[in-house]
């Protein structure tokens, strides 16, 4: 069972990823899932009306705009890295924490590496699956990496120029 | 100048460390080399053609004597005894071991230098005025602007992985010395009727494949708002830029694909969340930041004409150099003083250790130990007394600096093109060497007056070609080398793209092909027209029949 890093540590993975071609036929009612946008946009009603634990997950170029209104029925919002290079999702964690005051969990899946973490933290990630060759107990240290940063974001509200002592 | 605190040293020491282990998590084959370039590439590490080359951030352009001799020591104990000025203000070393890197950067640390961000998709070093604080025509000092931008983009955590670089410059001046148009933001500051401060913001500059002169979106942003604006502009981009191609994917393309007013009033949309947030600048923290750059202690001083006027008559050679190579300051009785790094025979804007430590003494004895590195690969003392500038001639002769072609031909801007680059298509080197030995009358050169020359080894334009005068670009034409010319580009105020003269010419024909070119002006200008005021009258086909003539 893969392990994902949730809250700065490290917790068994109890969450199905759905790929994003899947359609309803054979969903578990139970299960925990995180569905595809398509899927969701298709078959909210569907997905509502199941028992199990319900996220979605965003591919790089969806825009959170679509479900802004519809966060609330969501434990998890997954954002898909398809390049750690990629860093369009970046924005995206921080509008979901700071625009549209998500307090679910935000997690960073793809290809999520050691050396992205800190920033994917400061915008408002607070849960990363990294890749699966990667070993996340090493990918730990990137959260202390750096002990002061000078921009707000969701880390940390004030810029440090008004923090300065 | 900016002086770090507990904080900014603090960030400095722990990115070393985090650079120190990522390098070393490289070399135990932990990170792939598809992982670790990106990685390097934002601490400004290339492999190049023959090494790796480090570019150091040197923040719009200033550093203290200090840091020059650290420049000295890190040519000297890691590199081959030589350095680069870029055409970002920047100093490369193209000879460091991968593995010294971390090293190298600790040393930097010790001086407040960091090699952050010098390359990769993310936010460059700002850039600026090679005479900011000194020059006369200046209306607001852009320094403390720039310092203030430096850290809001120093490892910002929404915008490290960008679709394309994203660079930044600020002006202050009446004359645009840093080339905002050409770049991806430029910054105007600017007072507004009621003597408030802002900035003119314009986007989608830059020079590349696609080279564009941006467009103004916000003619007057008060400054509080500079922050909130930035970022709103670069969240935009960083959703929306194109990132299937990376020849589309620099700002220019997003801004021209949704057009100017369109890309303002995305910005505008997003900017009202953002605006009177907690990123609003605070006149406690600008005043902060300015009160790094309050003037030094300035004697009170004449200026000094009529003994200067009468050096020149002695000396000729110091009448020229001082034509060329000296800058009107804002203070009375001193003056800025312009080291060409472009002597013949020398790669525009190298310097060997002994230079720099050189160039350090002289900033400590006449110039308040500090210098600026100009986007034209030379490097400024901006503060010396107008009574030592003979004594400071002298030395400077002695130390190969006082070549007198400050703004005229032979004073080339020169990407390190093939004879270093692994992107370059052609040398460019070898050419400016050329055109130099070509141009080796003086008095022609004076002539024939004020002519940017800008050569690059590749589209990518280093060497902004594409804003010369003259521009000269290497292109690969079935393995061979030559050379594409353009003429009637400008970086300056009016800000415009050169045209493409025609076919292009190989190596041994480039000194000839721009004689040619200079001759059509001198027989063609008015009196006091300057080569570019003559091509924008005459055009391009006077200058294309006597190129192509002689292939006929």
């Amino acid at each position: 069972m893969q392990r994902i890093i949730k809250n700065g540590q490290l917790i068994d993975e109890s969450w199905h990823l759905l790929p994003k071609d899947a359609t309803l036929d054979g969903i578990p009612n139970c299960d925990d899932l995180i569905v595809p946008l398509g899927l969701w946009v298709e078959h909210s009603t569907a997905l509502k009306a199941r028992d199990g634990g319900l996220g979605v997950w965003l591919d790089a170029g969806e825009e959170i705009e679509e479900i802004a209104d519809q966060l609330d029925n969501f434990q998890v919002i997954a954002l898909n890295f398809p390049a750690f290079t990629d860093g369009r999702h970046t924005s995206t964690a921080y509008l979901l924490r700071n625009r549209y005051g998500y307090k679910g969990e935000v997690r960073a899946i793809g290809d999520v590496l050691r050396d992205q973490l800190f920033s994917y933290l400061r915008v408002g990630f607070d849960a990363f699956a990294l890749r699966e060759d990667k070993d996340p107990l090493d990918a730990l240290k990137a959260f202390e990496e750096f002990s002061e940063v000078y921009q707000a974001s969701t880390d940390q509200p004030l810029p440090l120029f008004r923090r300065r002592a | 100048m900016y002086v770090y605190d507990q904080y900014d040293q603090k960030i400095v020491e722990d990115r070393v460390k985090q650079y120190r282990d990522q390098t070393r998590r490289y070399l135990a084959g932990e990170l792939s080399g598809e992982e670790f370039r990106p990685l390097r590439l934002q601490n400004g590490l290339y492999i190049q053609r023959f090494a790796p080359m480090l570019r150091v951030a040197v923040p719009y352009g200033l550093m203290s004597s200090a840091q020059v001799r650290m420049m000295a020591k890190i040519a000297r104990d890691y590199d081959k005894g030589y350095a680069h000025i870029s055409t970002r203000q920047n100093v490369q070393f193209n000879w460091p071991d991968l593995e010294d890197v971390p090293d190298i950067l600790a040393e930097l640390a010790t001086v407040q230098m960091h090699a952050i961000q010098t390359s990769g998709n993310c936010i460059r070093n700002t850039t600026t005025d090679q005479f900011a604080g000194v020059a006369k025509d200046e209306i607001i000092d852009p320094r403390p602007w720039c310092e203030i931008i430096r850290q809001w983009s120093t490892f910002h955590p929404e915008f490290t992985h960008l679709p394309r670089k994203f660079k930044i410059a600020v002006n202050g001046a009446v004359s645009d010395r840093a080339a905002i148009e050409v770049h991806d933001i430029g910054l105007e500051a600017v007072q507004n009727d009621a003597g408030e401060l802002g900035f003119r913001v314009s986007v989608g500059g830059g020079l590349g494949r696609t080279p564009i002169v941006g467009s103004f979106i916000n003619e007057f942003l008060p400054w509080q708002h500079l922050i909130s604006y930035l970022d709103a502009i670069l969240r935009v981009y960083n959703r929306y830029g194109r990132r299937d191609n990376k020849y589309k994917a620099r700002i220019k393309i997003l801004v021209k694909a949704l057009t100017p007013e369109v890309f303002a009033e995305r910005v505008n949309a997003e900017w009202v969340h953002l605006k009177d947030g907690p990123t609003t600048l605070t006149e406690a923290e600008v005043a902060r930041v300015a009160a790094h750059f309050i003037d030094p202690s300035y004697k009170a001083l004449d200026d000094q004409d009529a003994a200067l006027a009468a050096l020149d008559a002695e000396h000729p050679g110091f009448a020229r150099w001082r034509q060329r190579n000296t800058f009107a300051h804002k203070k009375p009785g001193y003056v800025a003083v312009t080291l060409s790094l472009k002597p013949t025979g020398v790669a525009p804007g190298d310097v060997t250790d002994k230079q720099f430590d050189a160039i350090a003494d002289l900033a400590d004895r006449y110039s308040f130990g500090e210098v600026r590195n100009s986007h034209n690969q030379n490097i400024i003392l901006a503060d010396v007394e107008q009574a030592q500038l003979f004594t400071l001639w002298g030395e400077l002769r002695e130390n190969g600096f006082a070549t007198p072609n400050v703004g005229l031909l032979t004073d080339i801007i020169c990407c390190p093109g093939g004879d270093f680059c692994s992107l370059a298509n052609a040398k460019s080197i070898p050419i400016a060497e050329a055109i130099q030995r070509r141009f080796d009358d003086l008095d022609y050169l004076f002539d024939i007056g004020n002519i940017d020359l800008n050569i690059s080894g590749c589209m990518n334009a280093c060497g902004h070609h594409h804003v010369g005068h003259i521009g000269i670009l290497g292109v690969d034409k079935k393995g061979q080398e030559f050379y594409q010319v353009s003429l009637g580009g400008s970086a300056g105020r009016d800000a415009s793209l050169a045209q493409i003269l025609g076919p292009s010419f190989a190596e041994a024909d480039m000194a000839d092909v721009i004689d040619k070119i200079v001759k059509v002006y001198v027989e063609r200008r008015t009196e006091e027209e300057s080569f570019l005021d003559t091509f924008r009258r005459i055009g391009v086909d006077p200058f294309k029949e006597r190129v192509y003539a002689a292939n006929h």
